[in-house]
């Protein structure tokens, strides 16, 4: 690990060690916040107990799920609209605007298309999702070396080689951004929509044991989630740094 | 001036009657000539014969259509107006037999450089052991042997346009479009480069079409010199060097190599002074 790693490192370990202290010595109270250990004890025997292991099921795998549609859609999207100027003239005002406006607003009309239940989720989810990867996509293609698709064009290779072989490791480290923040915002669409819609899910569950006092549990669920999120981000941002330096043009 | 003239014609044209191996008829190219706004004449028109195995460079002012006229014969773009052909057939697309070397860096930045070498040659469909012998032969000829496990990003511009011409020689082809290739070497480097690329030409026999901007490096390394006209760009004057084959670039001192290179820029300083003035205008 590198310096400011473990300066990052040191500053979690820190706040966590206060609350604890603050916690034991009741400086805050329990109501309020559980001791962390207390908080990892109880994450520890819900997972055993496996009470919760329905929701969480439920809710990573609708986060896989828009993921996947989210970051598949919003690549074909990016493509067609890269190919057609007239189009994307038009469009691009929306995209750049896009995030300024809380789509979650819209969760009623979703209902009334969807219903509740997992296919509102997803499609709020993927609604909130889908724009990153197709502005992602967007700047990949536009940044492509025009060199590179001339030196396809001189090996003689046809469109779809030239698409596998070229364009796609060439516009790599843009698309994986773009599958970053679809799987961000993925975490945040499904999670809030349980929170609002649904009888189910890891979203619901935190909502229910907060409306029942059930604190430990409460806090619990949201260490699970936050663990979770951290995995996943890291070996992302892994992944991603490696495919940005060997982009990086060192002249 | 009837001095150096004199010495030119002296020098006997030993390609002048081979055989063509590409050539343009009036060939012209204007940019956004269909659709609306403002067409740019950019080239033309260009009549010009390439003679097989010949060497032929082509110097002219910066903006004037170089890059553009080696599309046309890359089968990259369509003339405008004109004729293109390729071992006597029409250019439609890049043909069979043509390898190029572009101006900007087009080394692959997610393979290393052997895979980058290799590239052309697997599409290509060539056995593993052949790919393996010419990408040794290759990277051994351009000085990255030490280098053939690196990515290009390691690299120094230079290099990566090492990688790339060597992904284009492997190839073996017979007509090699060079668009500055050297620009991004020392001009030591330059000079043994230009040593290698001789030899390698002799030994292969391939047409060679090579743009720079530096009058040396054409003076030493071409057959025939082809010197070109400001935007748009026509060849005003093409200057036959009489170099004999195993030439080298020791030629540097001969006395001719000089009377080559003020002929070349004589015609040059005049076309270059007028990119000054139109760009001065544009300014203004
Ligand atoms: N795709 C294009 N659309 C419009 N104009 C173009 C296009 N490509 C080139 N041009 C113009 O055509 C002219 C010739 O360009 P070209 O690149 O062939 O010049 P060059 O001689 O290779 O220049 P340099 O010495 O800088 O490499 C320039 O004025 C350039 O701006
Ligand atoms: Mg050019």
């Amino acid at each position: 690990m590198k310096r400011p790693g473990l300066v990052s490192a040191a500053i979690v370990i820190g706040c966590i060690l206060a609350l604890e202290v603050a916690c034991r010595y009741g400086f805050i109270r329990r109501s309020v916040i559980p001791a962390p250990s207390e908080i990892v004890s109880m994450l520890y025997m819900l997972l055993k107990s496996g009470t919760y292991n329905e929701a969480i099921r439920l809710t990573l795998s609708n986060i896989a799920i828009s993921g996947l549609i989210a970051t598949v859609l919003g690549f074909i999207l990016g493509v067609i609209i890269h190919a057609n100027d007239f189009l994307r003239r038009g469009v691009e005002p929306f995209l750049v605007s896009y995030y300024a406006v809380p789509t979650f607003i819209f969760y009623p009309v979703l209902v009334v298309i969807f219903g509740v239940g997992s296919a509102a989720i997803i499609s709020i989810a993927v609604l909130m999702s889908v724009v990153a990867m197709i502005t992602s996509t967007l700047n990949g293609l536009d940044r492509l070396p025009p060199a590179f698709p001339r030196t396809a064009r001189v090996f003689q290779m046809s469109p779809v080689s030239t698409a596998l072989l070229i364009t796609l490791p060439a516009t790599a480290p843009y698309l994986f951004t773009g599958m970053r923040l679809v799987i961000s915002y993925s975490f945040i669409g499904v999670i809030a929509s349980e929170f609002i819609l649904a009888g189910e899910g890891l979203g619901y569950s935190i909502s229910y044991t907060y409306n029942n006092f059930e604190n430990s549990k409460m806090f619990a669920l949201m260490l699970f989630i936050i663990v979770v999120v951290s995995v996943i981000n890291s070996v992302l941002n892994n992944i991603d740094r490696r495919l940005k330096q060997r982009l990086q043009r060192g002249d | 001036m009837s001095i150096m003239s004199e010495a030119i014609a002296i020098a006997p044209a030993p390609e002048a009657h081979a055989p063509v191996a590409a050539s343009l008829s009036g060939v012209t190219r204007v940019f956004g000539a269909s659709g609306s706004g403002m067409a740019v004449h950019a080239l033309g028109p260009i009549d010009l014969s390439l003679y097989k195995g010949e060497f032929f460079s082509v110097v002219g002012p910066s903006g004037c259509g170089k890059s553009t006229l080696l599309d046309v014969l890359a089968g990259l773009s369509k003339p405008t107006t004109g004729t293109a052909e390729f071992e006597g057939r029409a250019i439609d697309g890049v043909p069979d037999g043509v390898g190029v070397v572009f101006q900007e860096d087009a080394s692959f930045p997610w393979l290393t450089v052997e895979n980058n070498v290799a590239f052309g040659l697997r599409r290509a469909g060539f056995e593993a052991a052949e790919v393996e012998r010419r990408v040794n032969y290759a990277l051994g000829f351009m000085g990255l042997r030490d280098f053939r496990k690196a990515y290009p990003v390691q690299l120094s511009g230079g290099m990566r346009q090492r990688v790339c011409i060597a992904r284009t020689l492997v190839l073996q082809p017979r007509l090699i479009l060079l668009d500055e290739p050297f620009g991004a070497l020392d001009q030591q480097t330059r000079l043994l480069m230009a040593d290698e690329l001789l030899r390698l030409w002799r030994e292969t026999n391939a047409t060679v079409f090579l743009i720079t901007h530096s009058l040396d490096e054409a003076a030493m390394l071409s057959d025939r010199i082809g010197v070109m006209s400001a935007r748009p760009g026509t060849i005003i004057e093409t200057i036959e060097t009489g170099w004999p084959k195993d030439r080298d670039s020791r030629i540097v001192s001969d006395l001719r190599f000089a009377s080559i290179t003020a002929r070349m820029w004589e015609k040059l300083r005049v076309e270059t002074m007028k990119t000054m003035v139109s760009q001065e205008g544009k300014l203004q």
